[in-house]
């Protein structure tokens, strides 16, 4: 089982939460050539080592979030948005 | 179109060559050799520094992509490089459904070459590999379902493909342990029934074609690791990605130069095409699959459900095999988990109630490169000199027949074959994507 970080309820089973996808910014629909466009729909990094995604917090809290996951060590970094920042609770 | 990437070595297509072994195994030969040991089955030596064509990964599709260059097209200067063993990534792990019922006629047309290809292959490889054709029936558990069987089977039949829509009284006949009384919470309401389909030794056919391949004079290196691929005039400011040239590959065992390089690299194949400088359609996820003990033999044809998420098929030693969909969960980690197999158990008991205190000996997991449209990633690449043979989710086992001879194809010849057209990696950026979910979510 995988405990994912939700930043609302707090760690999950992953089975409650959906794994979105690698998160990248879209790109401007209206400024984008159809290959380009084409490439931002199906084009993956899909690496064995970090990543940022966006979960979807389908049993709990029915929030989105972005997180950072070893995909080869299914480890997660970076707390993720609205949690304390480590060098924050330093300071 | 330019001849691409053989180096410069003259092509021969029409005349077959035929593997000459340097063994003969047999009762007399057992005799006759006493203790002396066999001759390993492929060489292996010392990694040269160049090579006409480099296969990166030592499964079926890598093996079989070599065996057709060599028998086919008379390309032997070739390697074959694993990070780990032959046979060690999903070609070895796979559940070795073989059947060609897909939906898209593009899809049929190309699983059907392959089966054709398999049932002449232990001939060719002169291996036994097992094929048993035992018939292979996907049930349907809802009108909707039962519709899209129609469908499939009138495509099938419309190819050539045998294939037909089954009722309950028909399941309960091919097979007794089916409760088709339609008590269960997902009642049998009937099921695409596809004779030619059944199961086959997956490690058979991987030891065959590395024998066959490197009996032609194919180089097989195993525990060689590909780090990099060398390009040069890429658009990228390190000179890989689209536009460029592929010149050869770094190993942990060395440099080594070739004109094509080939992914076969499955679950890995996004971290190759990365060293080329490219980006696939790819996801890379698990895919668990478990083995009962051993009993006598009652399950005469592999069973698929959909909607349950789950197929089975007995081995020749009495086990059930089971399988499933993918994890959910794109990563590489092949842990498995304990939700797998108690998710697996109840859907099989709603299947065949009679299975309850059956023990599952084991499950274990391989990692499947799964694309959007539910097929494969074959042909050349913006990179040239670069081919991909990936993509090939949790259906790729049967199809490696197949998309070895037309990769061959494509390389000798420089020219894309019909076979692989539609499977090209140009559909993404073009938005024709295949399709074929309907018939290969589950149903391997
Ligand atoms: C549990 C399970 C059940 C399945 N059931 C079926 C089925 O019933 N029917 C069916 O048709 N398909 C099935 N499949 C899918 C099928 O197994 C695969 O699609 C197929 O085996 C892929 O073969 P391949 O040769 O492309 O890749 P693989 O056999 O995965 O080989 C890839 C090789 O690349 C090597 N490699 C990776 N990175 C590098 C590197 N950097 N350098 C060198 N080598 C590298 C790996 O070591 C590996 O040996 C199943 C898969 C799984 C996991
Ligand atoms: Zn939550």
């Amino acid at each position: 089982m995988l405990l994912v970080p939700c930043p609302h309820c707090g760690p999950r089973n992953s089975a409650d939460l959906t794994l979105v996808g690698e998160s990248e910014s879209r790109p401007d629909p209206s400024a984008t050539t159809p290959v380009e466009w084409r490439a931002y729909l199906y084009e993956e990094h899909n690496p064995a080592g970090w990543t940022r995604e966006t979960w979807y917090c389908r049993l709990g809290c029915g929030r989105f979030f972005v997180t950072e996951r070893h995909r080869g060590q299914n480890r997660f970094r970076n707390p993720p948005l609205g949690a304390p920042d480590e060098s924050a609770r330093r300071r | 179109m330019a001849r691409r990437g053989t180096g410069g070595a003259e092509v021969q297509p029409g005349r077959r060559r035929r593997p000459r072994y340097p063994a003969r195994y047999s009762a007399a030969a057992l005799l006759l050799r006493g203790k002396r040991p066999w001759p390993p089955i492929w060489r292996s030596g010392d990694l040269r520094d160049s090579y006409d064509v480099v296969i990166v990964g030592g499964g079926v599709h890598g093996l079989a992509t070599a065996y057709y260059l060599a028998s086919n097209w008379g390309i032997t200067n070739v390697a074959v490089l694993d990070k780990g063993y032959l046979g060690g990534g999903g070609s070895g792990r796979n559940t070795a459904i073989v059947r060609s019922n897909y939906l898209t006629p593009d899809g049929v047309a190309f699983y059907d070459r392959s089966v054709q290809l398999y049932e002449r292959l232990a001939v060719d490889l002169n291996l036994n590999v097992m094929f048993s054709r035992r018939g292979h029936l996907t049930l349907a558990h809802s009108d909707g379902a039962l519709r899209t069987m129609r469908w499939r089977a009138e495509v099938n039949k419309h190819q050539g493909v045998d294939s037909e829509v089954i009722g309950p009284a028909e399941i309960k006949r091919l097979v007794p342990a089916l409760d088709v009384t339609g008590a269960p919470r997902y009642p049998i309401l009937g099921a695409l029934h596809h004779p030619p389909g059944g199961i086959i030794r997956h490690d058979a056919v991987v030891w065959g074609y590395a024998r066959a391949a490197a009996a032609l004079g194919v180089e097989m290196h195993q525990n060689t690791e590909v780090l990099d691929i060398a390009t040069s005039g890429g658009s990228g400011s390190d000179g890989k990605g689209p536009g460029g040239r592929v010149t050869g590959v770094r190993t942990n065992r060395g440099d080594v130069s070739a004109p094509v390089v080939v992914n076969c690299t499955a679950g890995w194949a996004s971290l190759i095409a990365a060293m080329a400088g490219l980006r696939l359609p790819i996801s890379t996820h698990p895919l668990q699959a478990a083995v009962t003990e051993p009993v006598k033999m009652f399950l005469p044809a592999v069973v698929v459900s959909g909607s349950l998420h789950v197929y089975v098929s007995q081995t020749d030693r009495g086990e059930l095999v089971f399988g499933a969909a993918v994890d959910p969960l794109a990563t590489y980690d092949t842990g498995g988990s304990l939700a797998f197999a108690e998710e697996l158990s109840g859907h099989v008991l709603q299947l065949m109630p009679g299975l309850g205190r059956m023990r599952l000996l084991r499950q274990w997991s391989g990692l499947c490169d799964m694309t959007p449209d539910y097929s494969p990633i074959i042909g050349p690449t913006p990179v040239d000199g670069f081919h991909c043979d990936v993509g090939w989710g949790t259906y790729g086992f049967k199809a490696a027949p197949v998309a070895g001879e037309q990769l061959a194809a494509c390389i000798a010849s420089g020219e894309t074959p019909d076979l692989i057209e539609p499977f090209t990696l140009s559909r993404f950026a073009e938005g024709r994507l295949v399709g074929e979910k309907g018939a290969a979510a589950v149903g391997h």
